[in-house]
């Protein structure tokens, strides 16, 4: 209990008569990589705030490294990018930054920050000039500064091209590496998937799953799929042998849960020669943010 | 103190870089040179130095341009942020927002301070270079800019105000020029037609000369005329000034910036971002 730096207790959050959050519970340790998802509207910009201490909580408890959300301590030990952020136009990369690190207290060694994020040649240029995916790594530099013990990244990877997300995710690894409690929250499931220790999912104010990928799977239960190629005219054989369906001339496919996925295996390896291929393919994130999404809707 | 000091130093450094202090010091300038060289006209028939006039010139001019200068740097201040998404990230760091709020007040009556000290000091200088003046004139030139300089610091936290409580940056523009209207001229009609309404003259004397400085901008224009003899007679306004207590107007225009600026600070507390 003591090791989270991040711990989020019941917390509930009425906005008017709505409630944004109910009863969501959250824990994240130094070091750790955890993706929050969830819908539009799902609650994890408002989760965030709370975290931050920008807008108070109805109900429950959120301590930061210790401190109530908002207090001198808890803001020092937070890092924060928020959802396409921009910054006032007339400044350059350099002189935002180094107001940030003089608010943080800390020196910073600035030009090099803004080196590591890749803008070595633009932190001289106005930011009004920069791009989007400019601007968020000038967010991500910001996020950098003074060795954070919590950093909430609000969709860190929105407008980036594929390049920028990779070295965003690995500047996300060393942060992790070097202590850092990381709360993402994403909609682009496909890097959540590979980048971080633990998911958590919000439906409609209430966190419906929270585990690591695997384990979320496994409980799931969703289907892995088995696509196996055959050689000449077997398919229809294939087809029938193994109960699955036929999906064009020459392959078949079957949908197995996953503790009869090596029975089903070793029953395709059996059949020798007729089989020329086998693909495999386990539930991916989507599959599983979907069935946590969707639990308990009807 | 650094977060206050870097605060104010990068929204100067932005004031700088956007050339607005750059504009508004041509602005003041220009108009303080043309109603100085226009104005100088009735020198001889009133019997006051050139200087003077310039002044009571300049004074009508303040009332109307400091106001107008001030809410134009301010209504950005917090609405913006809070549109570019910049202002959560910051509320995100150490800074209070009292720091926050007081470091962009300080940059931006610096600057303010700076247009009209350049602005009405030089044209000031050219009105004595030309037409004379005396230690008299040159007060009523300090307490112009003196005034003027506070007349901008309430409206630059009236700015914030409406800054802090606009959910736009343009809603805040929009309410700024409204406020302006109403403080400047709206309010001052208003009074006008009290006045002509009053029948029995008991308004007239007792409550209007109250209800005018309780406006920071009447209270502007009643400070710097019952001040100085000299400005009261350029400007014809010796009445309504003489009505009043001497500390009633500089009373006003001194409490004004204060109890703005509390407004804007409890209206910033309850923005979340």
């Amino acid at each position: 209990m003591t090791d989270s730096v991040l711990t989020i207790d019941s917390v509930r959050k009425d906005r008017g008569k709505t409630t944004v959050l109910d009863d969501v519970s959250l824990r994240v340790a130094p070091g750790e990589r955890v993706a929050l998802l969830g819908h539009n509207g799902a609650g994890k910009s408002t989760l965030i705030k709370l975290i931050l201490g920008l807008t108070p909580l109805t109900d429950g408890q959120i301590r930061v490294a210790d401190a109530k959300p908002g207090s001198a301590v808890a803001r020092r030990t937070t890092a924060y990018l928020p959802e396409a952020v921009s910054f006032h136009p007339a400044l350059t990369g350099r002189e935002q930054l180094r107001l940030f690190a003089r608010l943080d207290g800390q020196k910073a060694d600035v030009a090099g920050l803004l080196d590591r994020v890749g803008l070595g040649d633009a932190m001289d240029r106005r930011i009004g000039a920069y791009s989007k995916g400019m601007r968020q790594r000038l967010g991500l530099a910001q996020v950098l500064l003074g060795n954070p013990k919590v950093a909430l990244l609000d969709e860190p990877t929105s407008g980036l091209d594929p390049i920028s997300r990779q070295d965003l995710y690995t500047i996300i690894d060393e942060l992790a590496a070097g202590g850092t409690a990381v709360l993402i929250a994403s909609h682009a499931l496909t890097e959540v998937e590979a980048q971080t220790d633990r998911i958590a999912i919000l439906r409609k104010g209430i966190k419906v799953a929270d585990d690591t990928l695997a384990n979320l799977s496994a409980r799931a239960g969703l289907p892995t799929r088995l696509r196996i190629r055959a050689t000449g005219e077997h398919a229809e054989q294939i087809a029938q042998a193994t109960g699955g369906t036929r999906i064009n001339g020459a392959a078949v496919e079957i949908l197995c849960p996953p503790d009869r996925k090596m029975e089903e295996l070793r029953r395709v390896a059996a059949m020798g020669d007729v089989v020329a291929d086998i693909e495999m393919t386990p539930p991916r994130l989507e599959d599983l943010y979907r069935h946590y999404a969707k639990e308990g809707a009807q | 103190m650094t977060r206050f000091l870097s605060i104010a130093a990068t929204e100067m450094l932005i004031l700088r870089r956007n050339r607005w202090l750059l504009m508004a010091t041509i602005i003041m300038l220009l108009f303080a040179l043309a109603l100085t060289f226009a104005g100088s006209a009735p020198t001889g028939s009133v019997g006051v130095d050139m200087l003077t006039v310039s002044v009571t010139s300049m004074t009508t001019l303040s009332v109307y341009l400091a106001p107008l200068l001030a809410l134009m740097i301010s209504f950005d201040a917090i609405a913006g942020e809070a549109e570019r998404g910049s202002l959560s990230l910051l509320l995100s760091y150490p800074a209070g927002r009292g720091e926050i709020l007081l470091g962009k007040f300080a940059a931006h009556l610096a600057a303010l301070a700076f247009a009209m000290t350049i602005g009405f000091g030089s044209a000031g200088a050219i009105a004595a270079w030309f037409g004379g003046a005396g230690p008299e004139s040159l007060m009523a030139l300090a307490r112009l800019i003196g005034t003027s300089i506070l007349l901008g610091a309430v409206f630059l936290a009236l700015g914030y105000l409406v800054s802090a409580l606009s959910r736009s940056a343009t809603a805040a523009a929009g309410l700024s020029a409204g406020l302006w209207l109403v403080f400047v001229v709206l309010y001052d009609l208003g009074l006008l037609g009290a006045v002509v309404m009053d029948a029995s003259g008991d308004f007239t004397r007792s409550i209007f000369p109250w209800l005018m400085v309780a406006n920071p901008a009447d209270a502007f224009r009643v400070w710097n005329i019952s001040a100085s003899d000299g400005v009261a007679m350029a400007s014809g306004m010796v009445g309504a000034a003489q009505a009043l207590p001497v500390w009633a107007a500089p009373l006003s225009l001194i409490l004004w910036p204060l109890l703005a600026f509390a407004l804007a600070r409890a209206a910033f507390k309850r923005v979340e971002p």
